[in-house]
């Protein structure tokens, strides 16, 4: 195949929503990294000209990409996944600490961070291990060699320590529901989340009636004809107590304080409105500050490198968790909804393309992107404006840092080298 | 199920997102107002106050520099601190107190360490600033008293309050604003407009340079200095005759409606309310809940104007054509209403208008106030022609200065006495005892001043106002230019004029004449009613006396209201007559008379009825 039909064939919409978000993201790194003495673009002493640095390499990047073999990937998962794992492990000798976290080999003129890569490498493994012709998802041992293929380097991670990066990997699942992984496995998680969250806020007595009830009305407004499964029903509600009774008991020994902290600000469990206030200035002062930013861009924003929020460094990480609060001051909501929507038609396009696949391999690893791409932009968009806890993940595409957007751009057009080659599959 | 699974996730985040996004930036939507974005300072650059003149010029209120000893906790190095106390006046203890309070406020921002220095002080100290790391000196503006009268006028600044920040949204906290008087009622133009510098500030308080390179900075607009309508001389020596009297005096240029002298009685010194004991002094004069220092007679008392209130009756029943100057009213030393027998001073006998007036005849003035409600078929109609006759002297009603107090008298009208008595259940008897100026007509002493300048220009008045020119320019404002008239045609007024010029030559005060000025005045002695634990007391009556000199073309025309200053030639006419003379002739010849008004205090008949003992009223002897 030539370079010329790759470049026909490849999805250019998904490029063009990419180019869009990386050209958007650009843009606002240099407002939260601007400087008045040096205001070239391409001062590369400056984050904002090292990103476009990046964003050059990136693109290099994708030609090579797009130039190597479509089977090239699903031959060489393997051999990926075992090098990002050597290389996760070789932190724990060579790695270099940044802010606390041992997640980067010191490269000289750049920082290596291999859990950005890794993510790419599992979703490659995790799709050639269910793609094989031997491997049954319904079989309990094929969905536990699946879950360890996501588990392992995660568990790599969490030491660094980067929870946040690790609890990414745990999005991949999405390929395996996708695969045929039973529903339920995804009900019993959101239940439990559920029971979780709400014994935090109303205690185990109301998680009890509350079940309670559900069952009533489940049980009156039932066709008569369907047969109560009393025993599991008892079971399930006898666990679900349990578990509510659990929850309270980790909350309150196993986490720590600033733990609770984070709940008590998230669901507002904290009741006394001066307290709350005062947690929200201290413990939730990332969010505080990115959603006052947010919240004073208004409607059509302050304009850009007009953000004062923004120049007075008020929201800490701006240029790379927090990426996302400048688009909100100084686009306002014409610029946040207009974020939300790029990502939503990307990743909805990336869902059209996975489905069109023929081949398993290439539609399995479509959904590792999408999974891990809405994973995300889910946690860090909702932690900026407040709706989920702070968890340190960057924004793809976005936020500031090579190893990221290198990482982020290849788990993209790998995805869509195999969609351009997929009416060549029948080798 | 499975295929859609993903895809719904993808679109319900989306919607939660625009959602959440919508309601922050659209629905509680707070645009960083430039002074509340925290990453904002506005440093500001305040004008100097306007300086407040007197109608001839002299100096009224200046500013005088102060100093406070400023400091910013965190700046602060280790310091020999005896020294720095002993520099500043204070001792350690209190330096360490304060300090510590200055670090809880907060350690990056400024706080006052030592208020309002002396200039000695700050001259001392300096030089040595430079020693103290974390400490300097802010220069404020102060104002500065050229006068210790005039206060009730003049009014003072404070800090502007939550309410003033909220209607306001000039005002900073901690920035002066006029509380009262002439620095209330012209504090934009006293004020000035401040500068404005933004600085664009990082998460640290760090300046990071000028906001938007500086389009929004403004530079600051001079305040402007303003002349009033007082005079200095007329107003110290008012206050100086008002020496232990309650009151109020008001005095008018009757040509242009000009206040030249409004005095109320007791007052305080205006410098009172400025520097470092400012609000000490100010608790003392706001609790004085008795003699009230802060509440101005001059406007705000509502009394019965008493009888130069018969003046204007006179007035309306010529008006009217009920009566003619010659008419007659026998007096039986007092007349009768129904059954019962009102009483009178003047001796009794026939009176027409012109002994009426000048020896105050109640008589008189009950019969010719009777013939102006039988002219009508019924009391309402009387009332309402008699209502607007009065109401056109602009009693009953706010004046219209340019002072922020004051209040509105009464001209009692028939909604009034159906309310009091019930619909049509009064008569003209009921009301009677407005022909004297007693009953329910109520006015301030600045009304009866403007009534008084009323007549002295037979038939208009121009309103009252204290503003005379802004930054040199006199005022041309329609509302205080353009004369208003009465509804009393201008013939009407020469007999009550010369009944009032018979008040000095034959009448009530004739021992109260000037040599070589002829005055027309009236006076009026006021029934004075209070309750003492429940029970209805007479006390000492209030003086009043109201006059405008010379009778031709006048000059001056005023109303001085002394409480329990008995008979009004007493108090209230030595006054009107000092003040008079002052303002005429720019010096007293009757050293006996102005000897007497300066000396003599009437605290032991304001202590009566709080003395718990029986006492008596009205007592003879000076």
């Amino acid at each position: 195949m030539s370079g010329r039909s790759v470049l026909k064939r490849v999805d250019w919409l998904s490029v063009l929503f990419f180019l869009l978000l990386v050209g958007i993201g650009w843009i606002n790194i240099y407002s939260s990294t601007f400087s008045e003495e040096s205001p070239s673009i391409f001062d590369f002493g400056q984050l904002y000209g090292k990103q476009l640095f990046f964003i050059g390499v990136s693109l290099v990047g994708v030609l090579v990409i797009l130039a190597l073999e479509a089977s090239f990937y699903e031959r060489f998962s393997s051999v990926l996944y075992i090098i990002s794992l050597v290389l996760l492990l070789g932190l724990f000798l060579f790695g270099k600490t940044i802010a606390g976290a041992t997640s980067w080999y010191d490269l000289g003129f750049f920082n290596l961070q291999p859990s950005e890569f890794a993510k790419v490498a599992t979703a490659l493994a995790l799709a050639k291990y269910l793609s094989d012709i031997q491997t049954d998802i319904k079989r309990r041992k094929d969905q536990l060699y699946a879950f360890l293929i996501i588990l392992v380097p995660a568990l790599l991670i969490v030491p660094q320590p980067d929870p946040g990066s690790a609890m990414v990997f745990f999005a991949l699942v999405f390929v395996l529901f996708r695969e045929g992984l039973p529903l339920y496995y995804l009900g019993i998680a959101l239940l439990a989340i559920l029971v979780f969250i709400t014994t935090l806020m109303f205690g185990t007595t109301w998680v009890g009636i509350g079940l309670a009830l559900l069952i009533a009305i489940f049980l009156l407004v039932k066709k008569s004809s369907f047969k109560v499964p009393a025993i599991p029903m008892v079971i399930f509600f006898t666990v679900a107590i349990a578990f509510s009774l659990s929850v309270n008991f980790v909350y309150n020994n196993v986490f720590e304080q600033r733990h609770r902290d984070r709940f008590s600000l998230w669901l507002r469990l904290e009741k006394d409105p001066a307290k709350l206030e005062e947690i929200r200035k201290t413990i939730g002062y990332n969010t505080y500050q990115s959603e006052k930013a947010i919240e004073s861009g208004g409607f059509s924003g302050k304009g850009f490198l007009e953000g004062t929020r923004t120049k007075g460094d008020f929201v800490p990480e701006q240029h790379t968790d927090y990426i996302f609060s400048t688009v909100g001051e100084e686009w306002g909501f014409l610029g946040t909804a207009t974020v939300v929507i790029l990502f939503t038609l990307l990743l909805l396009r990336l869902v059209y393309l996975a489905e069109r696949q023929r081949n398993a391999f290439s539609r399995m690893y479509g959904y590792g992107v999408i999974s891990i791409l809405l994973i995300h932009y889910f946690i860090n968009v909702g932690m900026v404006i407040g709706v989920l806890p702070t968890v340190g993940i960057p924004l793809p595409f976005f936020s500031y840092g090579g190893s990221g957007l290198l990482g982020f751009t290849a788990l993209l057009f790998i995805f869509l080298k195999l969609d351009a080659n997929r009416l060549n599959e029948w080798l | 199920m499975k295929k859609v699974l993903l895809s719904s996730i993808i679109v319900i985040i989306g919607i939660t997102f625009i959602g959440r996004l919508s309601y922050l930036q659209i629905f509680s939507f707070s645009p960083d107002q430039v002074l509340e974005d925290p990453a904002i300072k506005a440093i500001y650059d305040y004008p100097e106050r306007g300086y407040i003149y007197d109608r001839n010029g002299k100096l009224l209120v200046g500013n005088q520099p102060a100093y406070d000893v400023m400091v910013i906790p965190r700046e602060v190095q280790p310091l020999d601190t005896l020294e720095f106390c002993s520099l500043l006046g204070i001792d350690k203890e209190q330096f360490i107190d304060k300090l510590k309070k200055a670090r809880i406020y907060s350690p990056r921002l400024p706080s006052v360490l030592v208020p309002q220095l002396s200039k000695e002080d700050y001259a001392r100290l300096q030089e040595k600033m430079r020693k103290y790391e974390g400490f300097y000196i802010q220069k404020r503006s102060l104002r500065d008293y050229l006068t210790e009268s005039a206060a009730n006028v003049l009014g003072y600044i404070s800090e502007v309050n939550e309410r003033d920040l909220k209607k306001n949204p000039y005002y900073e906290q901690g920035e002066l604003t006029g509380r009262t008087g002439v620095e209330k009622q012209y504090e934009e133009t006293l004020r000035g407009r401040k500068g404005v510098q933004y600085i664009q500030k990082d998460r640290f308080n760090r300046d990071i340079g000028p906001y938007k390179n500086g389009i929004l900075d403004t530079l600051p607009e001079q305040g402007k200095e303003i002349s009033i309508t007082l005079d200095k001389d007329l107003q110290e020596y008012g206050e100086r005759l008002m020496n232990g009297k309650r009151g109020g005096i008001v005095a008018i240029e009757p040509e242009s409606g000009e206040i030249l002298a409004m005095i109320s009685g007791p007052t305080y010194n205006p410098s009172l309310l400025v520097g470092r004991e400012r609000s000490r002094n100010y608790s003392k004069l706001h609790y004085d809940t008795i003699a009230k220092p802060l509440f101005d007679r001059a406007i705000s008392a509502e009394g019965s104007p008493g009888s130069p209130f018969k003046t204007l009756n006179a007035l309306v029943a010529l008006q009217e054509g009920v009566i003619q100057p010659g008419t007659t009213f026998r007096c039986y030393n007092g007349f009768y209403v129904g059954n019962t027998k009102r009483g009178c001073h003047c001796g009794g006998g026939m009176r027409n208008m012109n002994s009426g007036i000048y020896k105050s005849c109640n008589a008189y003035f009950a019969g010719t106030f009777r013939k102006i409600y039988e002219k009508f078929p019924t009391t309402d109609e009387g009332m309402d022609v008699w209502e607007k006759h009065m109401k056109s002297f602009g009693l009953g009603n706010y004046l219209g200065y340019d002072l922020p107090t004051g209040r509105p008298g009464r001209i009692p009208g028939k909604t009034y006495y159906d309310k009091w008595y019930g619909d049509n259940r009064w008569a003209s008897s009921y009301i009677i005892s407005n022909s004297i100026g007693q009953g329910e007509v109520a006015a301030t002493p600045i009304q009866l001043a403007n009534m008084t300048a009323a007549i002295a220009n037979r038939g208009h008045y121009f309103t009252p106002h204290i503003l005379k020119k802004i930054g040199g320019i006199p005022i041309d404002l329609p509302q205080f230019t353009e004369a208003k008239y009465t509804t009393i045609d201008r013939k009407h007024f020469e007999p009550v004029v010369q009944g009032m010029a018979d008040v000095y030559k034959k009448g009530t005060a004739k021992w109260l004449q000037i040599p070589d000025i002829e005055i027309a005045g009236k006076t009026g002695t006021v029934e004075n009613f209070t309750k003492i634990d429940g029970l209805k007391t007479q006390l000492t009556d209030h003086s009043v006396f109201v006059a405008f000199a010379p009778v031709e073309n006048p000059k001056i025309a005023l109303a001085v209201y002394i409480e329990h200053g008995y008979y009004g030639a007493r108090y209230a006419g030595h006054i009107a007559s000092l003040l008079i003379e002052k303002y005429l002739k720019g010096e007293i010849t009757r050293t006996d008379l102005e000897k007497r008004m300066l000396e003599k205090t009437l605290e032991h008949e304001y202590a009566k009825p709080h003395s718990g003992e029986e006492f008596k009223i009205n007592e003879y002897v000076w």
